[in-house]
């Protein structure tokens, strides 16, 4: 049986600076997690990530990630795209300090 | 030291020139990601969490001052101020931008360094032990001969699209400080009725599937090393799985066809084309060999180094463990711990760079070397000096005496850098040398090796580690599951996994329980770590790691 849809981030990384990114619900794409685009829909997620595949002057490696609805906007599920929202654990780097 | 010819500097001048032009092609839109992918992992550019890194070689560990400060400038010109050295001698930028990257190579390449072949299915950066030319107990300095391969390696036009990565390490003596038996071909030199050659070891490997290495020769004379190697990597490259990512490294090779079978076949290729090589790489290999001569050591008195030690209980201690024999019996090897408690293992800020760099210049011919095990040495330090280097070690926060110890950990990125990781590696690695130096007992505990994987790949060695810690998503959460029992050296063996993985609050207890479990399992302060857990087997430490299981077995 194929799993049910669990709401969905578009991520990627910018290709410049190599940022973690979020797709937003303007299209555009923000460095905050809360700023995503939260789908629930499984073909509307899909839809979204082809698109954003195609802009590869902007971005690289977009992918679908879990996230949930929060208080302030989707937050991350797995500890892996917390992380990735944060920063590394080890110095205060990364999103963490310049957000 | 080794310094680049024409030919060396042109190419590496020509490498920076074309990826330059590359990142300005993927930049303007001209090349598509799937494009620009194999080019920037080419040329040791990744894109990992957070950021892009930039991996950069040293060859055979072996840096100078001058290019210790290169790296310092590029880490706070395009960094963040630091760098991480790596298990296979590299130094991993984690911040760089895209469009600097061209930028960090010209610098690289201004002090004869690149990222050449640090990523992709090639020859990547050939290791050594980081004591050589150095260490009393050698048949011979191991490298030149790396240096000859690593000529013959780079852009080998066969050898490009292997169907795996391809790694090679070489060492001079029978102690194995290089691990060349999880490598794809490990090399010792050895000395055969006067005469200089090599065992060869093929087929180790770590990641999912880790094997040691088997003998294929037991003497190969010094002036074939080439043609066998090319005779190796040629067979491999025909036999090799292409099918199948997991099955496509050489050790897996050799397990499916068996040794005898690769042997006979790399003989027979062997026999085939060692009438190519007409002696042009003998020459070359003598012309290396005198760039590597061992610097002019000084003579004189080391009385201040005896008053220290008798005087000082903290040199004393600094001594004992981050020392080792010298060949010449007025020097002594120094390892820079870049282990300090809590601190993340192999990272060194750019200030600590330079101080080392500074340090070399003064007192040990300006010469620096990068260890596996994530530490920097300084191969030649006349006795007398050692006062005055360690006090500068110690007010850089480099002092620490704990080189073969608890804390003396290998941990590789891990979730906190890596875009494969299953879990975290490095706070555990902080959080252990933490605890160990709360309990103040490392030095009681003696030597022990403990080594942390963020995931099956094995970058963090877990597989040879005494105790061995690999880090896994099991439902969403990080859990971390022990092997004991493994080993690096030239007694290799894979370390055995002892039953269910530990969450991130549980594996630091856990490990302490283990320690502890060891002192008063030995039959003696000499026995080790390692030669209890051989002389007893799992179950003590099974009982010490689980001890509520064992109270219900007992109930
Ligand atoms: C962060 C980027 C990294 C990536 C993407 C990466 C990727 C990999 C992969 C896929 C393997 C498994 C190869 C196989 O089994 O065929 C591997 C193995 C290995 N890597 Fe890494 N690695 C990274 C960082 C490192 C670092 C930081 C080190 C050194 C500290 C390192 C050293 C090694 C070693 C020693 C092995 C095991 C030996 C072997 O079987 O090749 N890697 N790596
Ligand atoms: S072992 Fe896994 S997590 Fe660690 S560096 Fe290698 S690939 Fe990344």
């Amino acid at each position: 049986m194929p799993k049910p849809f669990t709401p969905k981030i578009v991520t990627a990384n910018a290709l410049i600076e190599g940022d973690v990114i979020y797709l937003t619900n303007n299209g555009e794409w923000s460095r905050r997690h809360e700023d995503a685009r939260l789908f629930n829909d499984e073909e509307a997620a899909n839809a979204a990530l082809a698109a954003a595949a195609l802009q590869a002057g902007e971005i690289v490696g977009a992918y679908l990630a879990d996230a949930a609805q929060g208080t302030k906007g989707p937050q991350p599920t797995h500890f892996r795209e917390r992380f990735r929202a944060t920063g590394p654990s080890n110095y205060a780097h990364g999103k963490q300090v310049e957000l | 030291m080794y310094t680049y010819t024409d030919f060396d500097e042109a190419f590496v001048r020509s490498r920076v020139a074309q990826f330059r032009a590359q990142v300005e092609r993927r930049i303007d839109g001209s090349l598509t990601e799937d494009e620009f992918k194999p080019l920037r992992l080419m040329n040791g550019l990744y894109l990992q969490l957070h950021a892009y890194m930039l991996r950069v070689a040293i060859p055979y560990g072996t840096i100078s001052a001058r290019q210790m400060r290169q790296l310092a400038f590029i880490a706070d010109t395009w960094d963040k101020g630091y760098g991480h050295f790596t298990t296979r001698q590299n130094i991993q930028y984690n911040w760089p931008a895209l469009k600097d990257v061209p930028d960090m190579l010209e610098a690289l390449a201004d002090v004869q360094m690149h990222a050449i072949q640090t990523s992709g299915n090639t020859i990547r950066n050939v290791t050594s032990d980081h004591f050589a030319g150095a260490a009393g107990d050698e048949e011979a300095d191991p490298r030149p001969y790396a240096e000859l391969l690593r000529q013959w390696s780079t852009d080998h036009p066969e050898f490009q699209f292997l169907p795996r990565k391809f790694k090679i390490a070489v060492t001079g003596a029978e102690a194995d400080r290089a691990v060349i038996r999880s490598h794809d071909i490990g090399l010792q030199l050895v000395e055969k009725e006067g005469q200089l050659g090599f065992k060869v070891i093929i087929g180790g490997g770590l990641g999912r599937t880790p094997m040691i290495g088997k003998v294929v020769r037991d003497f190969l004379p010094e002036a074939d090393l080439l043609p066998y190697c090319e005779a190796i990597v040629h067979v491999y490259n025909t036999l090799g799985r292409r099918d199948n990512k997991y099955k496509a490294r050489i050790k897996i090779t050799v397990h499916e066809n068996g040794i005898d079978t690769m042997r006979e076949l790399i003989e027979a290729r062997f026999k085939e084309i060692r009438p190519e090589f007409t002696g042009v790489d003998q020459e070359l290999l003598a012309g290396i060999k005198a760039q590597f001569a061992t610097p002019p050591l000084r003579k004189g008195d080391v009385a201040a180094y005896e008053a220290a030690y008798q005087m000082d209980p903290v040199f004393r201690a600094w001594a004992d463990t981050n020392l080792t024999a010298h060949r010449d019996a007025d020097h002594a090897i120094v390892t820079i711990s870049i282990k300090a408690h809590g601190k993340t293992p192999g990272d060194a800020t750019s200030d600590q760079m330079r101080l080392m760099a500074d340090l070399a210049e003064e007192y040990a011919h300006g010469e620096l070397r990068i260890s596996h095990e994530q530490n920097v040495i300084l191969p030649h330090v006349h006795k007398g000096d050692l006062p005055a280097i360690h006090a500068a070690l110690k007010a850089a926060g480099l002092g620490t005496a704990n080189i073969g110890l608890a804390s003396d950990i290998i941990a590789c990125p891990g979730m906190d850098y890596c875009a494969l990781a299953t879990a975290r590696s490095i706070p555990i690695a902080q959080e252990i040398a933490t605890r160990v130096d709360e309990l103040k007992i490392e030095h009681e505990v003696g030597e022990l090796k403990i080594k942390i994987s963020g995931c099956i790949n094995a970058c963090g060695h877990h597989h040879v580690g005494h105790i061995g810690i690999l880090g896994l998503d099991r439902a969403g959460v990080e859990n971390y599951q022990v092997t004991l029992g493994g080993d690096h050296t030239e007694t290799a063996a894979i370390g055995t996994r002892m039953g269910p993985g530990f969450s991130a609050e549980e594996i630091v207890p856990a490990i302490e329980r283990l320690m502890l479990a060891y002192l008063d399992l030995r039959d003696a302060p000499q026995e080790t770590f390692l030669q209890t857990f051989r002389r007893l087997g799992d179950a003590p430490f099974k009982a010490a790691l689980y001890p509520e299981s064992e109270a219900r077995n007992a109930a």
